[in-house]
């Protein structure tokens, strides 16, 4: 046997490897989320009642007054619920993401994860994999909930538009996650917490339930760097104005680009902070 | 020659931490520095059971994880089979797996559901995976009922258990075992001894284990190493360590040593 085949089946066994961390990874979420299954209702009926209120909020606008003059409340409660229903997508993916070490500290295996003869990258793609899906799913059925509830007309929407930068907007939300997710190793005390800090940052300065213009203009500088903004702007655009594939290529493509930067980013900085973690011995103190 | 399953040379490990000095304003606190492990040098070859015997603070934990990758060392080298655990740590999980004081589970998944995820983690899932857990439970003296349940619900010898299980699953060369009888019964505890025992005779496995029972290292192991304070003491064969010493049994060796009793640290620990 040549040199180049056994270099060849060593590299087919170390990517057979991977691919089962990576399954590993996102099936474990799944058994745990079927455990926690009272949890995950009660994270629903959460999910559903924020959404609902935001899509309240809109109806509320009418009994006050806004609805006279050129402003259009139809549109205004699109415009609130899409932002709710996305950031509810959007904050998930990314808490899960980023809860994957705080989670492990919780239970005791960070140490036996992190001695897995897996790559990392792996260990945190396997994690978004879960997330994403997840966030998906969960997403949907509030969806379903407010279309019945609130009449949603989608018939201007574009659907192929909206999905197409939904699945551009994954990239650089996995790497923002990665990013996060590094918290929890930096401080076994109070990276939690932090995380919680950084969610509510992006919630402020992203344009969820209003346009950037309103914004002090430190805050729209901080909104002009995260990608969420585009991805919900983006996304906006499809459903309220029916943008199509073609008009979305420019905002795919930013968000492909900031995702470009931010994994490998958040790689590395991962890697960094592992690095620390493990010269100051802080991968076995959970609290 | 082959490759030696541990070489460990001049290996440093320190902790920094941040403290205040009593009566010191809330807001001043002061870098210090523990030495968890001085300048160590160990050699262990394949196959065996090894020891190490020391109380706590003494620096097992920080060898077994510096082997394990999961802690750098300040200075020196570690290698596993040849591989440095610093700039080859892929190389060296792959041969490497650890039974710690803590089973370390998610506790709402059952033990199967654990493996699956450990097995999957070491590229390890096969058709006929359930049974090749089923018969490591059976030998390990656990009923064939709990790899459904909850690791919750099971007691935590049964845990320990299931986690030595899950190392034979994943079969490393270099098992490292970080007090996996500390808080058993005694009854649990000689089952766990047994199948370490089996698992010397059967298997090419080379174990590390860190223990405080002295009755414990003398029956299992080939070579001991007495630690305290972050040094190795003494290192030799049980009946090596007894007759250099001038002890009847480890026990005595260690009090000989370091002027303190191993057996009633441990007691405390278990009462904690």
């Amino acid at each position: 046997m040549t040199v180049e085949v056994r270099r060849s089946i060593r590299r087919l066994g170390a990517g057979y490897s991977e691919m089962s961390a990576l399954i590993g990874f996102a099936e474990r979420q799944l058994y745990v989320y079927k455990r926690y299954w009272v949890w995950e209702i009660v994270w629903l009926f959460y999910s559903i009642v924020s959404v609902l209120s935001i899509g309240f909020l809109a109806s509320g606008l009418d009994t006050m007054g806004a609805g006279s003059g050129g402003f259009d409340l139809h549109r205004a409660q699109l415009y609130l619920l899409i932002g709710a229903l996305l950031w509810g997508y959007l904050s998930l993916v990314f808490m899960e993401a980023a809860y994957a070490i705080a989670w492990e500290r919780w239970e005791g295996t960070i140490e036996y994860t992190f001695m897995a003869p897996v790559r990392r990258v792996t260990h945190l793609m396997g994690i978004c994999l879960f997330a994403i899906g997840y966030g998906l799913a969960r997403t949907f059925i509030v969806l379903l909930v407010a279309v019945a509830i609130f009449d949603i007309d989608f018939s201007h929407a574009n659907i192929g538009g909206a999905l197409f930068v939904l699945g551009a907007s994954i990239v650089p939300l996995i790497g923002l996650a990665i990013l996060t997710s590094v918290l929890p190793l930096l401080s076994p005390q109070k990276g939690e917490q932090m995380s919680f800090a950084v969610q509510g940052f992006m919630l402020l300065v992203s344009g969820v339930y209003y346009p950037l213009s309103v914004l002090p203009a430190p805050l729209q500088v901080a909104g002009a760097i995260s990608p969420l903004t585009y991805a919900l702007a983006g996304m906006r655009r499809s459903l309220l104005e029916g943008a199509g594939v073609g008009e979305q290529i420019p905002t795919a493509a930013l968000l492909v680009a900031m995702g470009v930067v931010l994994v490998p980013a958040g790689i590395v900085v991962f890697g960094w902070a592992e690095r620390r973690a493990k010269s100051l011995g802080l991968l076995k103190r959970s609290g | 020659m082959s490759v030696p399953a541990i070489e460990i040379q001049g290996v440093r490990k320190a902790f920094r931490r941040r403290e205040r000095e009593a009566g010191a304003p809330w807001w001043k606190r002061e870098w210090k520095e523990k030495v968890a492990l001085h300048e160590l040098d160990l050699a262990v070859v394949p196959g065996g059971i090894t020891g190490i015997l020391g109380p706590n603070g003494s620096g097992k934990s920080t060898l077994i994880r510096i082997l394990g990758t999961l802690l750098t060392p300040d200075s020196g080298t570690a290698r596993v089979f040849g591989w440095d655990v610093v700039k080859e740590a892929l190389e060296v999980r792959t041969h490497v797996n650890r039974v710690s004081v803590e089973a370390a589970f998610f506790k709402e998944l059952s033990p199967w559901e654990n493996m699956v995820y450990a097995a999957r983690l070491y590229g390890n899932v096969r058709r006929g995976t359930r049974r090749r857990v089923l018969e490591v439970l059976e030998l390990l003296g656990l009923p064939r009922d709990v790899i459904d349940q909850p690791m919750k619900q099971l007691s935590r010898g049964q845990q320990q258990k299931v986690a030595i299980a899950r190392s034979f699953l994943t079969a490393p060369s270099l098992l490292l075992m970080d007090e996996p009888t500390t808080g058993l019964d005694p009854r649990s505890k000689k089952e766990v001894q047994a199948v370490l025992e089996t698992l010397r005779a059967e298997r090419e496995i080379t174990v590390l284990i860190c223990t405080h029972d002295m009755d414990e290292a003398a029956a299992l192991c080939e070579r001991v190493l007495m630690m305290d304070g972050g040094r190795v003491l003494a290192d030799g064969s049980p009946a090596e360590l007894c007759r250099e010493h001038g002890g009847a049994t480890l026990e005595d060796v260690f009090m000989h040593l370091t002027g303190k009793r191993l057996e009633a640290e441990e007691a405390e620990e278990v009462a904690r």
